[in-house]
């Protein structure tokens, strides 16, 4: 099931050896006259389709839900992704939500653990909600190589056979899951922001967002396992961890090549352009009309203990980073307050912020669509409305906000 | 050097609205336009031909309308454009597209040293593409990649955008990357640029020109199927007042949400 489509007709092979020769991975070899595909081996890369010339190659895609093959996948898996020695908050997230699919489908629950000296992570995630922790410990796993990941991840998904597998919608998670989803021929859906389980069909109902927020779109993998998907991070809330609680590790020794890249350099981003994870952002945009009157967002989210955000049209006009641009082609952002200050809310925008507990407004159109999310919305002048704020924030005289 | 850029004709997203009677999507009006994304992929693509000289090879997969932006791909400078165009592709899934473009760069002569993609598309944000062509491909991937650059030792280097900052990531070629936006802002094509492009021949490429196995392309090779479309619930509007008359009011208005949430005295 989790191998590739590929399956050589021993009856039909006349043991000419052309696929044994076209394979890149050496995964057909020679049984007495007779090819055989070595499924642990195959990546599914369909190069020895065509080499056979009798047609005894084939690649066929299970039409009919074959229930016994697919009732051998049992158990539901987060990918505890962790980075520099810490785990991701997204991984407790995914356990919560993890936990409930698990009950719904009577099976357990894992963690899967990549990485080197790994052993002290398996606590924690036991006490946040899995039965197993698996725990594949390798010197090449010690950092994030899509290759090795993926090799990594593949064996354990062949060894044990989940039947669900679910990542953090990370920069890792979304990157390497890909790769692990095509080798094993299965379904993978991105970025989901809710899980169900269909009762009468017992398949995973992974929906999410697309065309630019437009659109919801509920998506399952029918005759596919494991059934994988990525899930948005700060969407499920975590499990008050349970430290009594009990749970099995599992060390699971892997065969792996060594990484062939290395990380020349790395930088760590600076703090405050982290708006993803921040609980106040302070965001403007066009209506700021020049670069300058972002001191004055960056003044308030200094008071507020926030971080500024833009819209696009800030960074398209070269005002700042683009790191610090919310909206779908920018950053996601869920703080307990967004304050939006001459942003009109294009549909982009408005869905970075579908997560914000709280969203104030102040745009001069009173047409503007931001108004038709905001909690509070001003129509006004933000150069008259934010240095009257600062003022009464700071105690001191109101900055100047000139006119462009 | 050979450089493959993917491309993907996407609807302007901005346009695009469900119908939240029938939940079927409404496209009146939705122009097409190249992902955003790919833009940048095919910027950096451009760089390396201008640094290093390499020959730019654009494809992409849709219908034959798709093909314009081949020849935009073309107007700004790459040399040649592939249409990859079935009936049997209409509602593959990210494995499935994955699939056939990875034989259809299979195809290419001489072999591809570096595949780009844009970060993800607009429409369907899944960023899965990329990734899996370089499974399919037995590529190296680098994903969320600006700044590349490739040496005389032909070691490919990029910074990629990770969770906590940039890393720079070095590795042998052949590559897959996927590329980030905030790269460099993708050049005008030029005049000239255009009388190549509506002249030159793109040819196209259907299921049997690429040699896929029909039951692994469209929605038959595909593992997921999208079983429901909704409208998303909207968030409801709250307080509206009007700040023009009296700033004071609405500045009082913002710090008591302030006050309520425990971030302002």
């Amino acid at each position: 099931m989790s191998n590739g489509p590929i399956s050589i007709a021993s009856e039909k092979c006349r043991g000419c050896k052309k696929c044994v020769g076209t394979c890149p991975f050496g995964a057909i070899r020679m049984n007495g006259k007779c090819a055989v595909l070595r499924p642990d081996q195959c990546r599914g890369c369909m190069d020895c389709l065509q080499s056979c010339p009798i047609g005894a190659v084939t690649a066929a895609v299970d039409d009919v839900t074959d229930h016994q093959t697919l009732g051998a996948h049992r158990g539901v898996w987060v990918f505890a992704e962790q980075y520099q020695g810490k785990m991701r908050e997204v991984v407790y997230e995914l356990l919560a939500a993890g936990r409930s699919l698990a009950k719904e489908r009577a099976c357990d629950l894992a963690a899967v653990v990549l990485g080197h000296n790994i052993a002290h992570f398996a606590p924690p995630l036991i006490a946040a909600g899995a039965d197993t922790v698996l725990l594949a410990d390798h010197p090449e796993l010690a950092r994030y190589e899509a290759e090795t990941y993926t090799d990594a991840l593949h064996q354990l998904i062949v060894r044990h056979k989940p039947e669900i597998l679910l990542a953090g919608a990370t920069a890792v998670g979304r990157a390497f899951f890909g790769k692990v989803a095509v080798r094993a021929y299965t379904g993978l859906t991105a970025d989901c922001t809710a899980l169900s389980i269909d009762l009468s069909a017992c398949l995973l109902n992974q929906t999410r967002p697309a065309l630019g927020g437009n659109i919801m779109a509920t998506i399952m993998t029918p005759h596919r396992r494991p059934q994988m998907a990525t899930v948005r991070p700060h969407v499920f809330n975590m499990n008050v961890p349970d430290p009594a609680r009990v749970g099995q590790i599992l060390l699971e020794a892997l065969e792996l090549a060594p990484a062939s890249s290395r990380v020349i350099r790395s930088v760590a981003s600076d703090p405050s352009v982290n708006i993803a994870d921040s609980d106040i952002v302070v965001a403007g945009g066009r209506g700021l009309k020049k670069a300058e009157n972002l001191a004055l967002l960056h003044r308030l989210a200094e008071h507020l203990g926030g971080v500024v955000g833009v819209s696009r049209a800030c960074v398209d006009c070269g005002w700042i980073s683009a790191a610090r641009q919310v909206g779908q082609t920018g950053k996601i952002v869920r703080p307990k307050i967004y304050l939006a200050f001459g942003i009109s809310g294009a549909i982009q925008h408005l869905e970075g912020i579908r997560g914000a507990e709280t969203v104030i407004a102040v745009n001069s159109d009173p047409y503007a669509p931001i108004f038709d999310v905001a909690d509070l919305g001003i129509v006004g002048d933000l150069c008259v409305i934010l240095p009257a704020l600062l003022e009464v924030l700071g105690g001191q005289s109101a900055p100047d906000c000139g006119q462009p | 050097m050979h450089i493959v850029v993917c491309l993907k004709q996407v609807p302007d997203t901005a346009n695009v609205r469900i119908n939240p009677e029938t939940n079927t999507l409404m496209r009146e009006g939705a122009e097409s336009i190249t992902n955003p994304f790919d833009e940048y992929a095919l910027e950096q693509a451009l760089r390396l031909k201008d640094a290093h000289g390499a020959r730019v090879t654009t494809l992409t997969m849709g219908p034959s309308q798709a093909e314009v932006v081949l020849r935009e791909a073309i107007a700004r400078g790459a040399d040649q454009g592939f249409l990859i165009s079935d009936q049997a592709f209409a509602g593959s899934d990210t494995w499935a597209t994955s699939y056939v473009i990875s034989r259809a760069i299979k195809k290419l002569r001489p072999a591809a040293d570096i595949v780009l993609f844009g970060k993800q598309a607009i429409d369907g944000e899944t960023a899965q593409v990329g990734p899996g062509v370089s499974e399919f491909l037995n590529y190296k991937l680098v994903t969320y990649a600006r700044s590349i650059t490739v040496g005389t030792d032909g070691r490919f280097t990029a910074e990629t955008l990770m969770d906590e900052g940039i890393e720079v990531i070095e590795c042998s070629l052949p590559v897959v990357a996927t590329v980030l936006r905030e790269a460099l802002p993708p050049r005008y094509a030029t005049l000239a640029g255009w009388m190549r492009a509506r002249r030159v021949k793109i040819p196209a490429w259907d299921a049997s020109r690429l040699g896929v196995v029909p039951d692994l392309c469209g929605l038959k090779g595909s593992p997921t199927r999208v079983v429901k479309i909704f409208a998303p619930p909207m968030k409801a509007g709250g307080i509206r007042m009007d700040g023009r008359e009296m700033p004071s009011l609405a500045v009082e208005a913002i710090l008591r949400i302030l006050r309520d949430k425990g971030v302002a005295k």
